[in-house]
């Protein structure tokens, strides 16, 4: 795209942008250590990651006071106007997964010991790894302005769900099998829950990133997923 | 061009087809067609020389006023060509109405600045003209200003409010058509706000095209825009889609500022 007139607009944009990339690249990277310190049963990396959540929210909060700077200096419109939109609703999204990733370090404090049968951690370990995917994705989409890369990501989501649900059915029979899993059990089930809710916002990243290039929504309808 | 498509089923008050404009050999306008939809604010922008001044010349014939300039193609007022040689021009300009950047009020009283116009096109006894000329200040938002002091001259008023008594005045002679040229780009932020509030109000009755080149200001007041350039119609849309996804390159630069 062509330099605007004003190139400090241009420098504005750029900012942003590149804020959006360095926060992604940190929530991605919070939600990684949370899923390794859960696979390994390790409260001290657990702990590290919650008290790194603050840095994000730090970060959001920066991004939005650009972004509302922006539009009350710039008044952008069209394409600009869009990128503004989308930094915002990013950043949310992107705060969110921070959060959840937190929310996973909690339970491995709290959960102690998560040795589980190895299948079990098994399925977690591929269901984390598929919602990593989708955040890496997802961000190189938005670095890149890639909508065909983002429509990708919001086709997968379906994939993260449909492990959600067979370990979600794992789990319970565990459960029925010895109530004295339950308490563990549930923690864990938590923790799925938030890797599949950290796909989710996955796939409204996909969906902003599509809305800011093209000016429209993913109109496609996904073959609708088992939600529990 | 997309102008057909947009705003189907909209009652075309006037439909701009196939113009073309020349100032002596110049081609000012290439083959425009448009139309401006009944009751609703039509906004043309693009930077200076890309003939939306001159368009909006020639919706109410003002280059007639001028040798060497002349339009062709057709521009139809309620299915009526306006361009056709027989047409009645002092009755043309009395059914679209036009302000213009400056306030231009005469050098008379406020009262007489907007009789003048009544008294020009119909005969009416003292008191209806009162009754007139209260109604039209009262529409263009400026009668609890000048009330008492009708009888002062236009020009002591401050530049706002000789706006407002410039669209009073084209009020006063009940047009169907307004045609606004850059109507606030002399005017303080405040006075643009009143001027874009009655723009606002005045839409319920005319049928109003805005030449601008404050961008926001084409946002806030328009239902439909018009993108110019070099004399070309580079996009016609509805004013929301112009400001969020506009189809065309040269438009998103344009309102974007990467040019112009």
């Amino acid at each position: 795209m062509a330099q605007h007139i004003v190139t400090s607009f241009d420098e504005d944009l750029k900012e942003l942008n590149s804020a959006i990339g360095a926060m992604g690249g940190y929530a991605e990277e919070l939600f990684g250590n949370a899923i390794t310190a859960l696979l390994h049963s390790d409260p001290d990396m657990a702990q590290e990651v919650i008290s790194k959540d603050r840095i994000v929210d730090a970060m959001q909060r920066d991004i939005e006071e650009r972004a509302v700077l922006l539009i009350a200096r710039r008044q952008p419109v069209a394409q600009d106007l869009r990128e503004t939109m989308a930094a915002i609703r990013i950043s949310g999204d992107l705060e969110r997964v921070a959060d959840l990733g937190k929310n996973i370090a909690r339970r491995t404090i709290a959960m102690e010991s998560t040795a589980f049968r190895q299948t079990l951690m098994v399925g977690v370990e591929h269901l984390a790894q598929l919602g990593l995917q989708q955040m890496k994705q997802v961000l190189d989409a938005y670095a890149l302005r890639d909508t065909a890369a983002a429509a990708e990501v919001w086709k997968n989501d379906s994939e993260i769900d449909a492990v959600y649900t067979s370990l979600f059915r794992e789990l319970l029979t565990y459960m029925m099998e010895d109530p004295r899993n339950i308490s563990r059990c549930i923690h864990l089930l938590f923790c799925a829950k938030n890797i599949e809710r950290i796909g989710d916002h996955a796939t409204n990243i996909a969906e902003t990133v599509h809305y800011m290039v093209t000016g429209q929504q993913i109109e496609e309808e996904r073959a609708s997923s088992t939600r529990v | 061009m997309n102008a057909p498509m947009v705003g189907q089923g909209q009652k075309q008050k006037v439909a701009v087809r196939d113009l073309k404009f020349f100032y002596g050999d110049t081609l000012a306008l290439k083959s425009i067609s448009l139309p401006l939809y009944d009751r609703k604010v039509t906004a043309f922008i693009g930077p200076s020389g890309c003939g939306k001044s001159t368009l909006l010349r020639v919706l109410n014939r003002m280059y007639d006023l001028y040798p060497k300039q002349r339009a062709e193609g057709e521009v139809l007022l309620d299915g009526e060509n306006i361009l056709a040689p027989g047409q009645d021009l002092n009755l043309l300009r009395a059914k679209v109405g036009m302000v213009f950047q400056k306030p231009t009020p005469f050098p008379m009283s406020i009262y007489d600045n907007i009789a003048f116009g009544i008294r020009l096109y119909e005969k009416v006894s003292r008191s209806e003209l009162d009754g007139r000329v209260e109604a039209a200040l009262t529409r263009a938002a400026l009668w609890g200003e000048v009330k008492d002091k009708l009888n002062s001259s236009g020009l002591s008023l401050s530049g706002g409010q000789q706006q407002r008594l410039c669209i009073a005045r084209t009020i006063a002679v009940e047009p169907e058509v307004m045609l606004l040229d850059e109507p606030a780009s002399a005017l303080d932020p405040i006075s643009t706000s009143r001027i874009e509030e009655l723009i606002d109000e005045l839409k319920s009755d005319y049928t109003i095209a805005i030449v601008t080149h404050n961008m926001q200001q084409a946002a806030r007041v328009s239902q439909y825009t018009a993108f110019m350039y070099l004399g070309e119609l580079v996009e016609f849309d509805e004013t929301s889609r112009i400001f969020t996804m506009p189809s065309d390159k040269r438009t998103q630069d344009y309102i974007t500022g990467r040019f112009g």
